[in-house]
């Protein structure tokens, strides 16, 4: 079984966040990392592709022709990968990236199709179920279990109220939750087997995407206006002294909470 | 000037629509003069009185679709209705599970972009606002090209007002035939006990985090719920720990609350944290660490034990 697992690159999230001063969107142009939602899906694809033959191709669309995310995901065991990266994408919104990553996904023949939910810089959370339209895919999103039986996909996927039990036939997009797996460690061995795996970089004309489709044109829409937040301001702070449960009860009956 | 025709993806369950497909209704009520809702499942005749009192005039009702997730055959039924002549200049999708893949499924029907994580619109519609980087910064962004403009709008951006009017015409709106992508099959359905109010209902939201300790320890934070007759919430690190459901969670993966009252105990206040809880009225804060950023929203913070204080609360509260 061929698993594709899309990864997304992303600026350190623990750094704080740039926005780029002329076009407003998210400033990429330092180095990028695996976005750690990413690594749930790498871990389950790892687990589902398990048997001989069996392989995970990961899929990134990423500025600078970074791999440094990639070489991660390579080193808890991913086979290989094909890392989209063209000068014309910046600037591209979720639908050109959706058809970006289906394009490029097409390539290695998938039966199963796993992304995060969402991510954590972009997180618009709607590039799962645009990747499957555009492959004319089923999808099942929010999935925190999966299991392969023979030609099908059975996923419990989170609702409001709980969870539904949710199958559908192979190939299929299926979008993961960070309570799917615990992703593993790579080792060092993965490392350093991970140096000499293979990166298959391609551009978008390589893919037969429209010029058209992507960059900041393509993305058809523009941040108008960017402006600082007021802060809340912080109250009081008291250290207990035993007291605390006095002063949370005393604060409940200014409001009339209780 | 405001928009012709502005459309709401109306989630009706048996008891009732959402309150997130009340908040955008109310909303488009105001960038809009014609307001309709697009419906699907069991129950939307049952509840179509209500869609109109909060302000549609016509519901296109998709009907039900089965054991299979509605992102197919719902997004398949508006393309329809926009292939037919009948379009809106704007949709307004709720952000949730079904909603998130009506939206992806649609736009690439309609090649359409979307403006996703909404939580303000001008009052032409024309222009959405967004926050980013833990709520610290506001932007603006606008569709350059045609619509319908698709906009995925969060919980509690909106206040929902009904607005008094009367029952709307129901058209039905059957989803056309959807091949492959439409083979999933919904075969089991489990509802997690819940008692109490709901999460972004509440008043009042005692929320823990890693700082209980342990899974049991969050009895403590239901039971002192439940005595202010408010909900039980949790940070993402105990839901990823499989502590507490994930309908629990508060933050940016997970519900967007605005209590009057929100009890944090034993939560850091990581950004993703504190951008669903901080438009909460008034922020109680219980952490041992006197520097963890979750004070830095608190309008009370009490630098202790939770178990010390929230026990010693509990008690208090029996015995009054
Ligand atoms: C703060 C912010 C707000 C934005 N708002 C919007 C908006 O409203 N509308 C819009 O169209 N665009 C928006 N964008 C741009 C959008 O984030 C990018 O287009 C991005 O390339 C894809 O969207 P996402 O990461 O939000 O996707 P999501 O749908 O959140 O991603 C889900 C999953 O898809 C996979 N995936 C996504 N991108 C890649 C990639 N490049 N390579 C490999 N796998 C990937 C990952 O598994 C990811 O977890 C926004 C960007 C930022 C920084
Ligand atoms: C893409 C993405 C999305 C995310 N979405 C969310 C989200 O929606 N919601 C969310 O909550 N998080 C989210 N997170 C995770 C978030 O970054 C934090 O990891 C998480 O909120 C931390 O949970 P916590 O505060 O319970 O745990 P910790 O950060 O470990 O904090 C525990 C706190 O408890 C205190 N403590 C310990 N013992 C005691 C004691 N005895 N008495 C009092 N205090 C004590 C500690 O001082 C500490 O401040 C997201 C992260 C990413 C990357």
């Amino acid at each position: 079984m061929n698993v594709v697992v899309c990864v997304k690159q992303i600026p350190d999230p623990a750094a704080p966040g740039a926005l780029d001063p002329n076009t407003h969107t998210l400033d990429r142009s330092g180095k990028l990392i695996l976005d750690d939602s990413d690594a749930y899906g790498v871990e389950m694809g790892l687990q589902l592709a398990a048997g001989d033959g069996d392989e995970v191709i990961l899929v990134s669309m990423a500025p600078n022709g970074e791999t440094s995310g990639l070489r991660t995901a390579l080193a808890m065991g991913a086979a290989k990968a094909i890392l989209v990266s063209d000068d014309a994408l910046a600037g591209t919104d979720a639908l050109g990236t959706a058809k970006v990553l289906a394009a490029a996904i097409k390539r290695a023949e998938p039966d199963l199709v796993l992304t995060a939910t969402e991510s954590t810089d972009g997180y618009t959370g709607t590039i799962p179920a645009q990747v499957a339209e555009l492959l004319g895919l089923p999808s099942i999103t929010f999935a925190k279990k999966i299991a392969v039986d023979g030609g099908s996909v059975k996923v419990e996927r989170q609702t409001e109220a709980g969870y539904d039990e949710v199958e559908c036939p192979l190939p299929a997009v299926v979008s993961v939750t960070a309570g799917v797996v615990e992703p593993r460690y790579p080792s060092f061995k993965g490392i350093m087997a991970a140096k000499s795996k293979p990166v298959d970089v391609l551009s978008v004309s390589d893919l037969g995407v429209g010029a058209d489709q992507v960059g900041a044109s393509g993305a058809r829409q523009e941040i108008t206006d960017v402006s600082k937040v007021e802060e809340r301001a912080g109250g009081e702070i008291v250290v207990d002294e035993g007291d605390g449960a006095d002063r949370v009860l005393a604060f409940l009956e200014e409001l009339k909470v209780i | 000037m405001a928009l012709d025709n502005v459309w709401v993806l109306a989630e009706v369950t048996e008891s009732g629509p959402t309150s997130l497909s009340l908040e955008l209704l109310t909303e488009a009520r105001k960038i809009g003069s014609k307001v309709a809702a697009v419906s699907w499942g069991a129950h939307t005749a049952e509840h179509a009185a209500m869609l109109g009192e909060y302000g549609a005039s016509k519901v296109y009702d998709v009907g039900d679709v089965g054991e299979t997730l509605p992102g197919v055959p719902v997004a398949g039924a508006i393309a329809a209705l926009v292939a037919g002549g009948d379009r809106p200049d704007a949709l307004l999708i709720p952000a949730s599970y079904d909603g998130r893949d009506v939206a992806g499924r649609l736009s690439v029907k309609l090649d359409r972009p979307v403006l996703t994580n909404v939580v303000g619109l001008s009052d032409d519609g024309q222009s959405t606002q967004h926050t980013l980087f833990g709520g610290t910064t506001a932007l603006s962004a606008r569709f350059t090209g045609d619509g319908p403009f698709l906009y995925v709008v969060r919980a509690k951006s909106f206040a929902a007002e009904p607005g008094g009017g009367a029952s709307p015409e129901v058209v039905s709106a059957p989803a056309p035939e959807a091949g492959p992508a439409g083979a999933t099959k919904v075969s089991a359905r489990h509802v997690e006990e819940r008692s109490g109010p709901k999460l972004d209902e509440a008043p009042v939201i005692v929320s823990g985090g890693r700082g209980l300790g342990s899974a049991d320890k969050y009895e403590m934070i239901e039971e002192l719920a439940n005595l202010l007759h408010g909900a039980a919430g949790a940070s993402r690190a105990i839901v990823d720990a499989g502590w507490v459901p994930y309908a629990r969670q508060v933050g940016q993966t997970g519900k967007t609350v605005k209590p009057n009252v929100y009890i944090a105990c034993g939560i850091s206040g990581a950004t993703q944290h504190l951008v669903g809880m901080k438009g909460s009225k008034n922020i109680v804060a219980i952490n041992k660490d006197q520097d963890a950023p979750i004070f830095s929203v608190a309008d009370l913070g009490i630098v202790g034990d939770v178990h010390k204080v929230v026990p010693a609360l509990i008690e208090k509260l029996k015995s009054r």
